[in-house]
């Protein structure tokens, strides 16, 4: 299982957490207000490899984290 | 010797060429699909479909084989119907043993709010032409034998929704009937050819790039498997798509037979058995996106706990086998299907949990869609400029999905 490291609560695992999606990157080349919003709020780079994410703690402290993952083993990377 | 016990499918390998009128990117069910429907219904055999590994490596042979139609709402449970009429014809189309047996399949309810979305999928689906009915414990007990009415203690039935078209089908053998279909009507199937980049004529997309060398085309068609982001991604396309992996395990064999499909969208669960007597049951999917293919104790552990409530007789069973494949979730759980925005790339994707029951629809929408350049009627509500338009297409009809 994955396991979790929160700056409050220590190395918890994954269950306790609430995942919260990639930190949203609307690229520079979409330049039109309307067609920036529909970007933000439904597409995703969904990377194959290391990913900014963020996890919300929802059974332990309820605060939101910042996380580097590798979704190729799944594994907190930083 | 049975019925299933048959000769190999004489498979025509061909020597790749360097263009094509239509590319198709991914050798499994819906690329395949595609293919055998471009060349039986349009006539159009200038095909080639590239597979990174060997076909029907992906998804299409690790889903739990379940072919039904009773989805939320009216455009899904219209399209899956089509397809599960497809699949009832589909040994006769391609003269290929594809295992098809229609079991019906038992959606229990434990609760009254339960009960009520079962009443309205109930009578959804009867009025878009697929046939589901509310049926009490008793009945429910009466279909399947096996079943723990008072679900452990825990989770008592209260009731259920039957489907009675409900149907397996052995999942390899449909993508090699696709394959031997169009192989024969002289489409090219490129194995063991990754594409690493796509073709680029200005914005137009002109072909695909592979470990093998270029290869142009007039349209190309991504009907990849879990990796759909990485595609998209050489266009400078972003998807609303999600890469989850999705588990699932075989017991032993079972040799009291197991007649229905039972299905829990409360406990996220569902239970068949194979044709070889294995009892197969998966759940949903894992949380957090990942392209890792680990399958879990935690799984294997959650979906026990759960199955054995209701079936207590899996109790006495091993499990042989777990494993997971990852599929891509879209925002609304319904698939995204047509044109990108992006001229010369189709996708077939967002085939999350529910990929396998459509490939037939799936596949005959998206040959139609390429012949005639206008999407089909069936799939119009699937494209991915709805998510622009606000008009998502939720629908949580399956048992994978929360």
């Amino acid at each position: 299982m994955l396991w979790i490291s929160c700056p409050i609560c220590g190395e918890r695992p994954v269950n306790e957490f609430r995942f919260g999606g990639e930190l949203p990157q609307v690229p520079d080349s979409i330049t039109d207000a309307d067609a920036r919003n529909v970007d933000y709020v439904w597409m995703v780079n969904n990377v194959r490899g290391v990913t900014t994410e963020r996890w919300f703690h929802a059974a332990g402290c309820r605060r939101w984290l910042t996380l580097r993952r590798d979704t190729i083993i799944d594994t907190i990377v930083g | 010797m049975n019925e299933f016990v048959e000769t190999l499918l004489d498979l025509q390998w061909h020597e790749p060429k360097r263009s094509y009128d239509v590319v198709i990117i991914g050798a499994g069910g819906h690329g395949l699909a595609t293919a055998y429907y471009l060349a039986t219904r349009h006539g159009i055999g200038d095909v080639a479909v590239v597979e990174a590994s060997y076909i029907g490596s992906g998804n299409s042979g690790r889903n739990t084989t379940i072919i039904r139609a009773n989805y939320g709402i009216a455009e899904s449970v219209r399209f899956y119907q089509h397809s599960v009429d497809l699949y009832a014809t589909l040994e006769e189309e391609t003269g290929c043993k594809i295992m098809h047996a229609t079991k019906g399949l038992i959606w229990l309810a434990h609760t009254e709010m339960a009960m009520r979305a079962e009443r309205s999928r109930s009578l959804m689906n009867l009025a878009c032409g697929a046939e589901t009915v509310m049926i009490t414990p008793a009945e429910a007990k009466r279909l399947c034998p096996q079943l723990d009415l008072s679900g452990g203690g825990r989770y008592p039935v209260l009731g259920a929704s039957y489907h009675p078209g409900a149907a397996t089908a052995r999942h390899d053998r449909v993508v090699w009937a696709y394959a031997h279909g169009a192989m024969r009507r002289g489409v090219h199937i490129l194995p063991r050819t990754p594409v690493v980049g796509l073709l680029r004529d200005g914005e137009r997309v002109v072909g695909v790039q592979t470990s093998a060398g270029p290869i142009s085309a007039g349209v190309v068609l991504s009907a990849v498997g879990g990796n759909v982001t990485t595609v998209a991604a050489m266009a400078d396309l972003r998807l609303p798509i999600r890469t989850h992996p999705l588990q699932a395990l075989v017991t032993n064999a079972y040799a009291q037979g197991f007649g229905p499909i039972v299905s829990d969208s409360e406990l996220l669960c569902y239970v068949s058995q194979t044709a070889r007597g294995q009892m197969l049951m998966g759940a949903e999917f894992d949380s957090q996106p990942s392209y890792s293919m680990q399958s879990s104790y935690e799984f294997l552990q959650s979906v026990a706990a759960k199955v054995t409530h209701l079936l207590p007789f899996l109790r006495d069973l091993r499990v042989l086998r777990q494993w997971t494949g990852i599929c891509d979730i879209s925002p609304d759980y319904s698939p995204i299907m047509g044109f990108t925005g992006v001229d010369g790339l189709l996708v077939t994707t967002g085939w999350g949990t529910w990929g396998f029951k459509a490939i037939p629809a799936g596949g005959e929408a998206m040959a139609e869609l390429i012949a005639s350049g206008v999407t089909p009627r069936l799939i119009a509500s699937f494209g991915l400029a709805r998510f622009a338009a606000d008009h998502a297409m939720a629908d949580q009809g399956s048992a994978g999905t929360r």
